[in-house]
């Protein structure tokens, strides 16, 4: 068949066939070989040393989700890369943050980005968001042979859901299960942290700009404790990556917005080292 | 014992482009325009869930007049090229050539072969350049062949007339509701020069807006932006009766669209509803949006 195309230029017919409004779908019948999931492994001693994406947050407000990440790759104890980034949109109402082999979840997310849009286009409607996060879910399990050689991806979904009306989370481990987080939540390795400073200063009240003052404050308590996960950097004009999905659609805070925000919360910590206190009772 | 007649290959061909030809002229027609900020896509369409201009790519749009099942098949073949393109390269490196050039080996192939039957379909895929210079219109009938277009293109059952009615008027630099204006009187024109009204929600507008700050620039207009949009002429309100008025009006009138052909165009009679709608299309006020 694949000879026959190249002879004429015509669509093969995998292209032509009806049935699936799934990309992957069609790509493990066309082209299988391009399926992340479907590659040979050669066999390997020990662990692949591969940049490592670290710290991914997020929180939900009345009307939407936060959903944000630090800039730092790291290879062993190396900063592999300073300014990475690692939250994306997935579409119009929901962002992917990942955690873990860089290489192979910026590959992830780029496949999941067109799985999305392509069911958008071929069924002329959008996925649910439950049905977004487990797409997701099965694309983590696909890649599971890698994940036990340690090249693992880790990500965290976050949409507006639009027959609820309100932004979810949706976390993942290796193995591709997925559950729903409330409130708050965080993968990666200064996740830990991430989270203890988020149990502290989470309210279900948050408006949006106290959202994402609050995902910059995990992040930066993540960074406090965590040698893997990058702090606001003043001197190269880092910072964190925040987007915001509402009922608008998703939007990532411009620099300008993100550096005042790292700068007031580090303008804070010059007088509180440890940030601000909750309350003891 | 049967002996089967003989055909001459030109005769062959001929018969295989009469059908491919019938069965497009039973659609209804649509138009492709471009205007200053873009290319509009109108056509009638009583369906609301099935469409006839849909989004292939961040910049390029696709038509199709004919039999549904073809088209659309088409339609997903040009998704999946697309997708699987840009996903192999890069998304800048799809384009409406490499795909209206793939359509066309498609058609063309499926034409020719006489193990299938021809297509009964007509594409036109458009790409939004980043100026209007950029932009590109091709058609693809359905013999294979590519028509690359400029300023304006009808296809489907009446397109021969329209596209001449078009081609009179077009200007580039046109604004949307010029340009959607300027559809929908050329759309409204029968085989025998009368003319019909299209209520608005008869119809299916989408455009590849290029001001659009998304990297998809294909949008459809529906519900209360494309009222606003071809309502322009008269008061607000008095729209909202003439439509009603239009819907029973063209009920009666379905029956006879669809027994257009492309043969049955005739120009008589063209002067006179031009100039009954010159006097209507003013410029109009509320475009922006």
């Amino acid at each position: 068949m694949e000879a026959n195309t190249r002879s004429t230029g015509r669509l093969p017919a995998a292209f032509l066939t009806p049935g699936s409004s799934s990309f992957m779908d069609f790509l493990s019948e066309h082209q299988p070989e391009m399926l992340p999931g479907k590659r040979q492994l050669p066999p390997t001693q020990g662990v692949v040393e591969a940049p490592h994406g670290t710290t991914i947050v997020a929180a939900t407000f009345p009307g939407g989700v936060v959903l944000a990440g630090d800039r730092r790759a790291t290879m062993g104890n190396v900063i592999a890369q300073r300014d990475i980034e690692k939250v994306f949109p997935a579409d119009e109402y929901s962002a992917v943050g990942i955690a873990g082999t860089a290489g192979l979840a910026v590959e992830m997310v780029k496949l999941f980005q067109l799985e999305l849009e392509h069911f958008e286009k071929v069924e002329g409607a959008t996925l649910s968001l439950e049905g977004k996060a487990n797409r997701l879910s099965t694309m983590i399990r696909s890649n599971l042979g890698m994940a036990m050689q340690g090249l693992a991806v880790v990500p965290l979904f976050a949409g507006y859901d639009m027959d609820r009306g309100k932004g979810r989370i949706f976390s993942y481990d290796v193995t591709g299960g997925r559950s729903e987080e409330q409130g708050f939540a965080a993968t990666g390795s200064g996740s830990v942290f991430a989270r203890g400073a988020m149990k502290k200063l989470f309210r279900a009240d948050l408006t949006e700009e106290q959202a994402t003052t609050l995902v910059v404050q995990a992040l930066y308590d993540a960074a406090d404790d965590d040698s893997a996960t990058g702090g606001p950097d003043v001197a190269r004009r880092i910072y964190p990556i925040v987007t915001v999905i509402s009922e608008e659609g998703f939007r990532r805070l411009a620099e300008e917005e993100t550096s005042e925000i790292a700068r007031s919360i580090l303008a804070r910590r010059l007088e509180q080292p440890d940030g601000p206190r909750a309350a003891l009772l | 014992m049967s002996t089967p007649f003989y055909v001459s290959p030109q005769q062959a061909m001929a018969d295989r482009a009469e059908y491919a030809r019938k069965g497009i002229a039973r659609g209804r027609s649509l138009v492709v325009l471009q205007y200053a900020d873009g290319i509009v896509f109108v056509g009638e369409n009583p369906s609301r869930a099935l469409h006839k201009f849909s989004e292939i790519y961040d910049r390029i749009g696709f038509a199709a007049a004919g039999k549904y099942n073809e088209y659309e098949n088409l339609r997903i073949g040009g998704v999946r090229y697309a997708d699987l393109r840009g996903y192999t390269y890069d998304r800048d490196d799809v384009t409406a050539r490499g795909l209206a050039n793939v359509y066309a080996q498609t058609l063309g192939t499926i034409f020719s072969s006489n193990a299938e039957k021809p297509y009964e379909v007509e594409l036109v895929v458009a790409e939004v350049g980043a100026t209007p210079d950029g932009d590109q219109i091709y058609r693809l009938p359905h013999d294979g062949s590519i028509v690359d277009e400029h300023g304006s293109v009808a296809v489907g059952g009446n397109a021969e007339q329209i596209s001449t009615y078009l081609d009179q008027r077009h200007q580039d630099g046109m604004t949307l509701a010029e340009a959607l204006k300027l559809a929908v009187q050329a759309l409204s024109r029968d085989t025998n020069g009368s003319e019909r009204e299209i209520p608005g929600e008869r119809l299916e507008v989408a455009v590849l807006d290029r001001t659009r700050p998304q990297q998809r620039k294909f949008k459809r207009i529906v519900g209360r932006q494309l009222e606003r949009l071809i309502g322009g002429d008269g008061s607000g309100d008095a729209s909202a009766d003439s439509d009603s008025e239009d819907e029973s009006e063209s009920e009666s009138e379905s029956s006879t669209d669809t027994t257009d052909t492309t043969d049955s165009t005739k120009p008589s009679g063209s002067k006179d509803s031009k100039g009954s709608k010159g006097s209507k299309g003013s410029t109009d006020p509320s475009e922006e949006s």
